[in-house]
């Protein structure tokens, strides 16, 4: 979707302002809000990517206004009745339905320390002939999915080289809308700036991007 | 289906933004809203809607409430930068973790403890006096948890998204780094499960000093890639 989520290259949005000594919340909520999307997560109902496309369904003027803890507050009320863990009722008023039955916890506090340590790798040990190689010109492709994409708009339809092959991962396309997770390799791939901005570019510059086998075309 | 979905994320929003926009002149006079950055007003609220979701999701069995606190626990004093500043070091003391470091970043990572959540597939760039990596999610926020813990608002922000990827020389100035005209910009755009680590430069003049000692010098910002590791911590700095 080409939403205001794909800032890159956008200009004008004000000087990046460093806060010192910045706590690691700036209210208890938004900590609370952070737990409960990681807790609910252990429920295995959506996915890293569903989750990131919940948050950039958020419209954009609303997007650009809310702070990062609340567009995370808003993204998980949309999975959690999405994907029918509550209702909007029951988030309304706060309460459980009445008559609803009460489920155990899948994460408990003392699984935290393990469950963090260990992560959720979205590689994929399954053999799979990659479509480029390191060296190789490739074009990123000129797609406008209305969908979920990680391809951002910036680099869509410009030329770049294969720097590296990270291997095979879960295709977030697919994946955040319940399609399949589709694996494929996944490449980092050097765009020179000037190629990417024109001549206000250093020509020694330039931006790595991740990209999936089906974000690429041969050069 | 998708109408619904976002009809409801918009009411959500509409409902938080007229509590918002009521609030604006009270945010700004908070003293504790007195530190000089642009966060979005926040609805007043928040913190009720917040309470009211997590009552909810205890009570119906979705959450364990001691969960909740041990996760809170965990990003607020376990996982942070200390965390990186301890591999930056022993890179710098050590060639052969370097080494390893930088060729499988993931074990080399592991040895000194740490992994796992947003840093399950590390990789590492090394700044050198011809090479200035950084590191951006453009899309969203994307960031290493494991060795750098949760990111700041900055490197959430529009701002820095947005500029990092065209004008990343401007965005190094707006930290105070101003990068000689022949040095290589290299920056690195979060867009799939890959995190990067940054590796900066080991300043001149810290021969004597310590492992643990160099590691004090070494800020979260260095490790994102917008500021270079100076020889003597200065106070209150990232």
């Amino acid at each position: 979707m080409n939403g205001v989520h794909d800032m890159g290259g956008m200009q004008d949005m004000g000087p990046v302002e460093e806060e010192k000594n910045e706590p690691v919340f700036h209210h208890p909520w938004e900590g609370q809000v952070f737990a409960m999307y990681r807790a609910t997560g252990a429920w295995h109902k959506w996915n890293i990517d569903a989750a990131r496309y919940s948050r950039e369904l958020i419209p954009p003027a609303e997007y650009l206004r809310m702070s990062y803890y609340e567009k995370w507050y808003a993204g998980l009320v949309d999975l959690l009745t999405a994907r029918g863990l509550v209702t909007r009722a029951e988030v309304e008023s706060g309460r459980p339905a009445p008559g609803s039955s009460k489920a155990t916890p899948p994460l408990r506090a003392n699984q935290i320390h393990e469950t963090e340590a260990l992560g959720a790798s979205t590689k994929r040990n399954v053999s799979l002939a990659a479509r480029f190689q390191a060296g190789q010109r490739v074009r990123a492709r000129n797609i406008n999915p209305v969908g979920h994409t990680r391809l951002p708009r910036y680099a869509r339809g410009k030329l770049g080289t294969i720097d590296r092959d990270y291997g095979v991962f879960v295709f977030p396309d697919t994946n955040a809308q319940f399609l399949g997770e589709n694996p494929q390799h996944v490449y980092a791939v050097r765009f020179s700036a000037r190629e990417l901005w024109g001549d206000q570019a250093k020509p020694q510059d330039s931006v790595y991007i991740s990209m999936w086998d089906d974000y690429l075309e041969p050069a | 289906m998708k109408a619904t979905r976002r009809d409801f994320l918009a009411t959500a929003a509409t409902a938080a933004g007229a509590a918002a926009a009521g609030d604006l002149s009270a945010h700004a006079q908070d003293p504790e809203h007195g530190h000089a950055h642009a966060h979005q007003a926040v609805p007043s609220d928040m913190a009720l809607r917040v309470k009211s979701l997590e009552s909810l999701l205890v009570e119906k069995g979705l959450v364990d409430r001691a969960a909740l606190d041990a996760l809170i626990d965990t990003y607020e004093h376990k996982v942070g930068p200390r965390n990186g500043a301890q591999v930056v070091a022993r890179a710098w003391v050590d060639p052969a973790y370097k080494q390893r470091l930088l060729t499988d970043p993931d074990k080399a990572i592991a040895e000194l403890g740490f992994g796992g959540q947003q840093g399950e597939h590390m990789v590492v760039v090394e700044n050198t006096p011809a090479v200035h990596n950084m590191v951006v999610c453009t899309l969203c926020s994307c960031y290493p948890w494991p060795v750098l813990g949760l990111p700041p608002v900055w490197y959430k922000s529009a701002p820095y998204r947005s500029r990092s990827v065209i004008d990343p020389r401007g965005v190094l100035r707006e930290f105070g780094l101003e990068l000689p005209e022949d040095v290589e910009v290299r920056v690195w755009d979060s867009t799939a499960e890959l995190r990067y680590l940054v590796l900066p430069e080991r300043p001149a003049g810290t021969e004597a000093l310590s492992e643990d000692a160099l590691a004090a010098l070494v800020t979260r910002d260095s490790m994102i890639g917008v500021a270079k590791v100076l020889p003597r911590r200065e106070g209150g700095a990232a």
